[in-house]
């Protein structure tokens, strides 16, 4: 296992960050906060983790403005020469926003802030993020957001499928696939084409030790060392 | 010069707070209605006095922040 320089981003807003800090912390990695007004990464960054909360109070559409944050230029450099990002929650948001990720995050279908365990089904494993993970596995993570309906047309969506661009599904604890806030085939998280550029709606980071609830959070966090 | 930005869904987006908004109105007896798609209305001076300009600066506006063009259609109007 490799111990990792990780660079989790803050903007006025962010609250998962110490959570994020922690979780990676635990898995024996370095971690460095970088403010958003920062126009550089960290030098030594193998990995950018954009964490959860509600940059900008979610005003105009939840990351539409924490996009354009200097710190966002380099992030957009970092992953355009292959540099691994991680978008998580919010951060998933920002990273669609960024379009460093195809498609968009819309209002959930019931409205509703929906904040509980979800379970969740591994569908493409073979990628820097979820390695330790098996596709069909089922995983139970909390998920919390108001704004996780992820919406791409049927032909940009089928052409994620059959890239192995869908990462995590919905589903239920027999591995069904079930509806939570109406995004489109039921999707939890993607990455690029390239596959280097990561985004879940769920949280891995709150998800660490089996006391609080699960570990799976851990399992998912770990493939990043071993890719 | 004052100009107005609408954002909407597209058109075959599903809009759940229209769908929820048409809901309630048929719950009130309001069964004229076939649709209700909620949008945002964005509100801006301008201290740029030529339309022309002026709507070129707006479509940029629109196209980089206002509006994600992923999901929203938009339209622009100037005040005279």
């Amino acid at each position: 296992m490799k111990t990792l320089n990780v660079s989790i981003l803050q903007f006025p807003g962010t609250n998962c960050d110490l959570d994020t800090v922690y979780a990676f912390k635990r898995l024996g990695h370095e971690t460095t906060l970088v403010w958003h007004k920062e126009e550089k990464l960290p030098e030594k960054t193998d990995l950018v983790v954009v964490p959860g909360g509600f940059s900008y109070g979610d005003y105009l559409r939840s990351g539409s403005i924490a996009r354009f944050s200097p710190v966002m230029k380099a992030v957009q450099a970092y992953a355009g020469e292959g540099g691994k990002v991680l978008g998580i929650c919010n951060g998933f948001q920002i990273l669609t926003e960024a379009h460093l990720l195809p498609g968009a995050l819309k209002r959930n279908n019931n409205l509703h802030f929906i904040s509980r365990y979800q379970h969740l089904k591994v569908v493409s494993a073979d990628n820097a993020f979820l390695n330790r993970c098996s596709p069909g596995e089922v995983l139970h993570i909390p998920i919390a957001h108001a704004d996780g309906n992820y919406f791409i047309d049927d032909e940009q969506l089928d052409d994620m499928e059959k890239n192995g661009q869908i990462l995590l599904r919905y589903c239920d604890e027999a591995g069904e696939p079930m509806v939570v806030n109406g995004s489109v085939r039921q999707i939890a998280g993607i990455c690029n084409r390239e596959k280097n550029v990561f985004g879940l709606m769920p949280h891995p980071e709150r998800a660490m030790e089996s006391i609080l609830g699960s570990e799976d959070g851990q399992r998912m966090l770990e493939g990043f060392s071993h890719a | 010069m004052k100009a107005i930005v609408n954002v909407y869904l597209k058109e075959g987006v599903l809009d759940p707070q229209g769908k929820a908004v048409h809901h309630a109105l048929g719950s009130l007896g309001f069964d004229n209605v076939e649709d209700v798609r909620i949008g945002k209305q964005i509100v801006l001076e301008l201290k740029e006095n030529d339309k022309t300009k002026a709507m070129e600066e707006l479509k940029q506006m629109a196209e980089t922040l206002l509006a994600n063009t992923v999901i929203e259609d938009y339209d622009i109007e100037i005040a005279e």
